[in-house]
């Protein structure tokens, strides 16, 4: 959202329909370029060891962060995977934070604490950066649980795999959401494969959508390379889930061009597959469909790209300079309040 | 829960009933329930069969009436969803109970306690606590064979993050809920199946109890017997066998199963030089083994015995009355356990070990 703010300071006028479009198409390729770029200079930084753990890159799946987050307002809630940083970002969380926080740095956005899986900003209702599969559906039904007791109208928004459709707590989740009418959007990003294993080699059923209709609430697919239509179909599900309808699903048919993370030799996909669907990459496609409709010059988007990169090169400088946390805070944030070293550790702590 | 806290409950808080009072362990935890449920909007009670059924072994009968549906919230069969639910619904400002049935079912919600609960305000580097109460039934001692008998707060002791309660009395049943509802992060009461139906006293006096200290249920001077949950009845049954015998035990009730009270355990120790610990767990990894560890290292000098340990037998909890019986910590066997530990004169008389004993050790 911050991202979207900055370009809305330059570009073209708003004042017309044309304009306002082109705009709009300018601030979510903005958007997408933030996400591509920070994760390519992550790739860069991982191989010079400075970022450790694991990594697992969104580049190819950038329009459904972008889109999806187009539809969602500042008090709604966002749940997310250990492949969050495109979500973390297109919700407003600074790539300062984000990229100290892949440091594991003290200024990170979970203090480093977390890394790259584990991305948290209580203020923006971003509530992480969860690594078990399906584990941040169940929570995500309570936030909006609580809503919903409370009469807000606020929405919950949940990222999540298709490898994660074959987990119990989707199901469990689908079924409670829709049995108490929650106000929840569950976003499956379909990237086809639960790490190595292709959907159809894991799922008896692979029309996902089908499968989340089963527990009675709207659900379809949408394409995931183009990002207008993400932001279509998820401003469209939001709307039905503030009319009271309950719980949307929506499968976004995606794809991850890079390996599932940094330690994979992605040896389960085919090259020429690969291929094909980089030749639907989200960004090209909405520059080639901003430069048919003359919405979009060299210079503009060379502005955009110069833009992103000061924000980035920004946000790794300050990570670079930004203190430790030091280790005399190892037990801070065990329990609230000061810790309880002496009584939870006994003697033998180190 | 802070000190700061917990002085303010001491002060604040008086019994509604103003004289001495008869009531059970379950009407105690119902009272509880209802005062939480009184006392704060935010407070809402969810799991399975609490509602229309009253709880699986009726705490929550009567409720649904006062509270109505939205507040005594019946769920699928879906632990693990349910108490995600209740972690979420925590994080924005509700403060829910969520009740598991029994605690071996309580592991279909384990990647919700651990990855999820446990670990949510550490992992946010600090951002969010997560105010959630989860109850469940432990223990043996019903007949009910080996998947509904387990004693597993030991493992959930186990975890960083969270704190675990086992009242053992009436009072606690009655007063540990609004401590554990004050504490910012997530706790669980473990309440065990045998005391539901244990009756006694509520003293008018009883307070809100400091969750960072054990107690001492019986003063002795010969040997310290600690355990806490189900086996505090069966201690304080073996410390009233022992008196006869000319043995003084003294019997803490740890309460709290983490953070463990080392202090007043070691106080204890201190003043009898032996301990046996009891815990209806098996013993292999158990929270006896923390206890006895933490007295070897903290109070060795103290000790004039080595610890002794009475837990379950290490086995699946069996159905039949007088398998279970044999596979679980009896009186007979914290006797013979503390006659041993208490000396060779006391232990001579005791004549050996018989395999009856429950002592853990018949297998």
């Amino acid at each position: 959202m911050s991202s979207t703010r900055t370009a809305r300071q330059h570009g073209p006028d708003r004042r017309t329909k044309a304009g306002r479009q082109a705009a709009h198409r300018q601030d979510l390729l903005h958007a997408m370029l933030r996400i591509r770029r920070f994760e390519e200079r992550c790739v860069e930084l991982y191989s010079a060891a400075r970022i450790r753990g694991f990594v697992h890159l969104y580049i190819g799946e950038e329009a459904v962060a972008v889109g999806v987050n187009e539809a969602l307002t500042d008090e709604d809630a966002v749940v997310s995977t250990y492949r969050e940083h495109g979500h973390a970002l297109a919700r407003g969380i600074p790539a300062d934070a984000v990229m100290a926080e892949m440091f594991g740095k003290a200024t990170g956005c979970s203090h480093g604490r977390g890394g790259s899986m584990h991305l948290f900003d209580a203020e923006r209702r971003f509530y992480g950066g969860n690594a078990i599969v399906g584990g941040g559906l169940p929570l995500a039904a309570g936030l909006a649980l609580a809503d919903r007791m409370t009469g807000r109208s606020r929405v919950t928004c949940c990222f999540f795999g298709d490898g994660a459709v074959a987990e119990g707590e989707f199901h469990e989740t689908a079924n409670l959401a829709a049995l108490w009418g929650l106000p929840l959007l569950l976003v499956c990003e379909n990237n086809l494969y639960a790490m190595g294993t292709a959907l159809e080699r894991a799922q008896a059923q692979t029309d996902l959508a089908m499968r989340a209709s089963s527990y009675g609430m709207v659900a379809w697919a949408v394409d995931g390379m183009d990002v207008e239509a993400v932001e279509s179909a998820a401003r469209r599900a939001v709307e039905g889930i503030r009319a009271g309808t309950g719980p949307h699903f929506l499968e976004i048919r995606t794809y991850r061009f890079r390996a599932h993370s940094m330690y994979d030799p992605d040896r389960y996909r085919d090259k020429a597959e690969i291929e094909r669907w980089r030749e639907r990459d989200p960004v090209a496609l909405l520059t080639d469909r901003m430069r048919a409709a003359a919405e979009l010059s060299g210079a503009r988007l060379e502005e955009l790209e110069g833009r992103v990169t000061e924000e980035i090169e920004h946000a790794v400088e300050a990570a670079d300079r930004a203190p430790a946390e030091p280790v005399e805070h190892l037990l801070h944030h065990v329990t609230s309040g000061p810790p309880r070293q002496e009584r939870d550790e006994g003697v033998g702590t180190p | 829960m802070t000190a700061e806290g917990s002085a303010k409950h001491e002060t604040e808080h008086s019994t509604e009933y103003g004289t001495e009072h008869k009531t059970t362990y379950r009407e105690a935890l119902r009272e509880a329930l209802r005062d939480a449920l009184r006392a704060d909007d935010r407070v809402f009670l969810m799991g399975e069969d609490v509602g229309r059924y009253g709880g699986c072994f009726g705490v929550s009968l009567g409720l649904l009436e006062e509270f109505g549906p939205e507040r005594i919230r019946d769920t699928p069969l879906s632990e693990s969803a349910f108490v995600g639910a209740g972690i979420g619904a925590a994080l924005a400002g509700m403060r829910p109970i969520v009740e598991i049935m029994t605690v071996n079912f309580s592991l279909l919600a384990l990647d919700q306690i651990l990855n999820n609960a446990a670990t949510l305000l550490h992992m946010s580097g600090g951002q969010l606590p997560v105010p959630l109460v989860i109850r469940m039934t432990t223990g043996a001692g019903r007949q009910l064979a080996a998947q509904h008998s387990h004693s597993l707060e030991g493992w959930y002791a186990h975890i960083p993050g969270i704190r675990v309660l086992a009242p053992a009395t009436i009072e606690d049943a009655r007063h540990m809920l609004a401590a554990a509802l004050a504490d910012p992060d997530p706790v669980l009461i473990f309440e065990h199946g045998a005391l539901y139906n244990a009756s006694g006293e509520l003293h008018p006096d009883a307070r809100i109890p400091d969750l960072d200290r054990a107690v001492v249920r019986r003063a002795g001077t010969d040997i310290t017997l600690i355990t806490y949950g189900g086996s505090l009845p069966k201690t304080l049954a073996a410390a009233e066998e022992l008196a006869v015998a000319g043995v003084s035990a003294e019997v803490v009730d740890l309460r709290t199963l983490r953070p463990l009270d080392d202090t007043t355990v070691m106080e204890s120790v201190a003043r009898t030089h032996r301990a046996v610990v009891v815990d209806e767990a098996w013993r292999s990894g158990s929270l006896a083994a923390e206890v006895s560890a933490r007295i070897t290292e903290q109070a060795f000098y103290d000790l004039d015995a080595p610890v002794e340990r009475v837990c379950s037998a290490e086995v699946p909890i069996p159905y039949a009355r007088q398998l279970e019986e044999a596979a679980l910590p009896g009186t007979a066997g914290i006797v013979a356990a503390a006659r041993r530990v208490a000396g060779p004169t006391w232990s001579a008389a005791d004549g050996g070990r018989s395999p009856s004993d429950g002592d853990g050790r018949v297998s």
